[in-house]
């Protein structure tokens, strides 16, 4: 089975050299020297690449709303902020093969004309930053970064730019925000970035696992990407499960294999003395999928369609040992905390429900609060708040109301969490 | 007052952005970056330099986690309170942390040499539970290892 994204994964990670002699850069090649820019946007259309940071929108539709006639700079975004709880693989893309991000990024780049580029990596990945600051000075030092790529006319400059810590820089709008030295709140829309972005120009923002994927599909063609997949959703996903499964991990697998053979094949099943309750399939902010979800096929299409989001594609087990009331109180406390405050039902709704989770998980809930879960859920879910923060903070909520209810009844009735003394 | 040094990184970097406030995260992290936190005295002399008023320049500093407006230790623990940690064994963690230290979350220590902060999701979650001090990230921990990781920090 081939693994594009990640066969080439060390660490510490390939130099340029060694990236040039297993095919690196030869993607740059191709496309700035042989294809049209709006080419390359038509090809990745026509892969179906959809974007890997959480929402699945398509990367070439993306790409092609960038306005391309206009004079003036434009701008390229990778964001590599992954602070999604339950969340890690983009870690290990940015570790393990920066040049492979970076050699997408300009891929990318010249596709919608950009002269500048960043890459908003969170704090907290120390390892990447000096992986990614190497890389790019060898990048420039190649020629594949800078002024006349490979001697053409094409040009681009490279940033790295270190967040300072914030869930809401993840969102696009908001990260351009951070970008231009503000607070991270995120903007209206429309204007799209495409359209109007950093600094008012024409911005892209992408995912690093999407980003890292652009070479290949550019080297390979749309037939091989469609060919890895085991449905209409292109090429490989990295997935990833965490909790008490006998081996957490991380693997590049064929998009739209079950949630049965991430579990018990390659997570190795649940540790002894824990049996499998629940999942949140793709981080903090999807749905969980319970025990009957156990073949959904994990793409875009097929979590939908059991009432969840792939998200980011790395899950979170629930084992029958945490309890539920305290597992949601966990998640809600942090999207509460990252709040950005901008509006008023996700800056005084996410407190409030935390404090009712943290109540019924002390034995100090009543009856009622169940039902203002509920309506919690309800009142800052789609279309009620500015962004998607709020109502991603609504997802492990209701399903949790949906799927563990006897345990929230269980708490209220006795006063007490039935998984503590 | 600015040292030179610092007005040298900060204007290296007014120079990079179109407008002269968009340089203010930076600055915040070159003061950070020499005096560990950002003082009353920094918000303004930052704010002098990119034209702004102390307010605005307050107002992005206390947007981010991990701009600190109060004094730090020499070392910061970032625990990770996300929920792979939890599910994994955060609590005992944090309750091991928090006997050695003797502080809480957003206190240093009487002898200036740990602050203990919460922070979400460390990205590393199929080795949970984990935390950093400082540049260094420790994974897959136990109660049990905390304190041989904390002498190796004075
Ligand atoms: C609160 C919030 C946080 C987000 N965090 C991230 C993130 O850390 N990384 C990411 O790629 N996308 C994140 N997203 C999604 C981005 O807004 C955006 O959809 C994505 O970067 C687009 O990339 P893609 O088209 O390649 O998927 C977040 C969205 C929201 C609402
Ligand atoms: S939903 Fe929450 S995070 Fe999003 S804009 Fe409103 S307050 Fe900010
Ligand atoms: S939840 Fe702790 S590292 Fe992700």
């Amino acid at each position: 089975m081939e693994r594009p994204l990640t066969q080439h994964i060390t660490f510490p990670p390939l130099g340029l050299r060694q990236y040039e002699a297993v095919g690196g850069y030869q993607a740059v090649r191709k496309a700035v020297r042989h294809m049209e820019p709006k080419d390359v946007t038509a090809l990745v259309k026509e892969a179906n690449m959809r974007g890997r940071g959480g929402a699945g929108f398509s990367t070439g539709m993306k790409w092609s709303f960038v306005p391309m006639d206009v004079p003036g700079p434009k701008y390229l975004v990778a964001n590599a902020d992954e602070m999604e709880p339950g969340t890690f693989k983009d870690r290990w893309l940015l570790e393990g093969n920066p040049h492979q991000l970076i050699e997408g990024m300009i891929v990318s780049a010249y596709a919608i004309q950009a002269t500048e580029s960043f890459v908003f990596l969170r704090w907290a990945y120390k390892q990447a930053a000096v992986e990614i600051r190497k890389a790019i000075a060898e990048a420039y030092d190649a020629g594949y970064l800078g002024k006349n790529i490979l001697g053409t006319d094409y040009s681009l400059e490279m940033h790295l730019h270190t967040g300072v810590g914030r869930y809401m820089c993840g969102e696009e709008t908001a990260l351009l925000n951070s970008l231009e030295g503000k607070r991270a709140t995120p903007r209206a829309k429309p204007p799209f970035p495409q359209v109007s972005g950093l600094f008012g120009r024409p911005t892209i923002v992408n995912n690093v696992e999407t980003l890292s994927y652009i070479p290949h599909i550019v080297n390979h063609g749309v037939a091989w990407f469609q060919s890895l997949s085991r449905t209409a959703d292109g090429g490989t996903k990295i997935y990833g499960v965490s909790g008490r499964v006998n081996k957490p991990g991380a693997w590049e697998l064929p998009m739209g294999v079950t949630m049965r053979e991430l579990i018990e094949e390659h997570a190795g099943g649940m540790q002894n003395g824990y049996r499998f309750r629940g999942v949140l399939p793709g981080g903090a902010s999807t749905d969980f999928l319970v025990e009957e979800h156990m073949d959904v096929q994990m793409d875009f299409t097929g979590v939908a369609a059991a009432g969840s989001r792939l998200g980011t594609g790395t899950m979170v087990v629930l084992d029958d040992r945490t309890c539920p009331v305290g597992f949601v109180h966990n998640l809600e406390h942090f999207f509460s905390q990252e709040s950005c405050g901008f509006c008023t039902p996700c800056r005084e709704g996410l407190p409030w429900t935390e404090k009712l989770l943290w109540a019924i998980e002390q034995g100090k809930g009543r009856e009622e609060d169940l039902a203002l879960l509920a309506s919690h859920a309800t009142l800052l879910g789609p279309g009620n708040t500015f962004c998607a923060l709020a109502p991603g903070a609504m997802e492990p909520l209701q399903s949790a109301l949906k799927y563990f209810k006897e345990d929230f009844e269980q708490h209220i009735k006795h006063k007490k969490c039935p998984y503590h003394d | 007052m600015l040292t030179i040094a610092e007005k040298e990184q900060i204007e290296h970097e007014i120079r990079q952005v179109p407008v002269k406030k968009a340089a203010c995260i930076e600055a915040l992290k070159i003061v950070q970056g020499h005096r560990r936190w950002v003082s009353d005295e920094g918000i303004r002399d930052v704010a002098d330099i990119l034209e702004m008023s102390p307010e605005e320049v307050d107002s992005v500093a206390t947007f981010y986690n991990l701009i600190f407006r109060q004094p730090v230790g020499r070392h910061i623990i970032l625990l990770c309170d996300s929920i792979s940690c939890y599910v994994m064994g955060l609590r005992a963690l944090h309750q091991q942390l928090v006997q050695l230290l003797g502080i809480q979350y957003g206190q240093t220590t009487p002898d200036g040499r740990f602050t203990l902060l919460p922070n979400p999701c460390l990205g590393t979650c199929d080795h949970a539970p984990a935390l950093m001090v400082d540049d260094d990230l420790y994974r897959d921990l136990s109660a049990d290892d905390l304190e041989a990781i904390l002498a190796k920090y004075t």
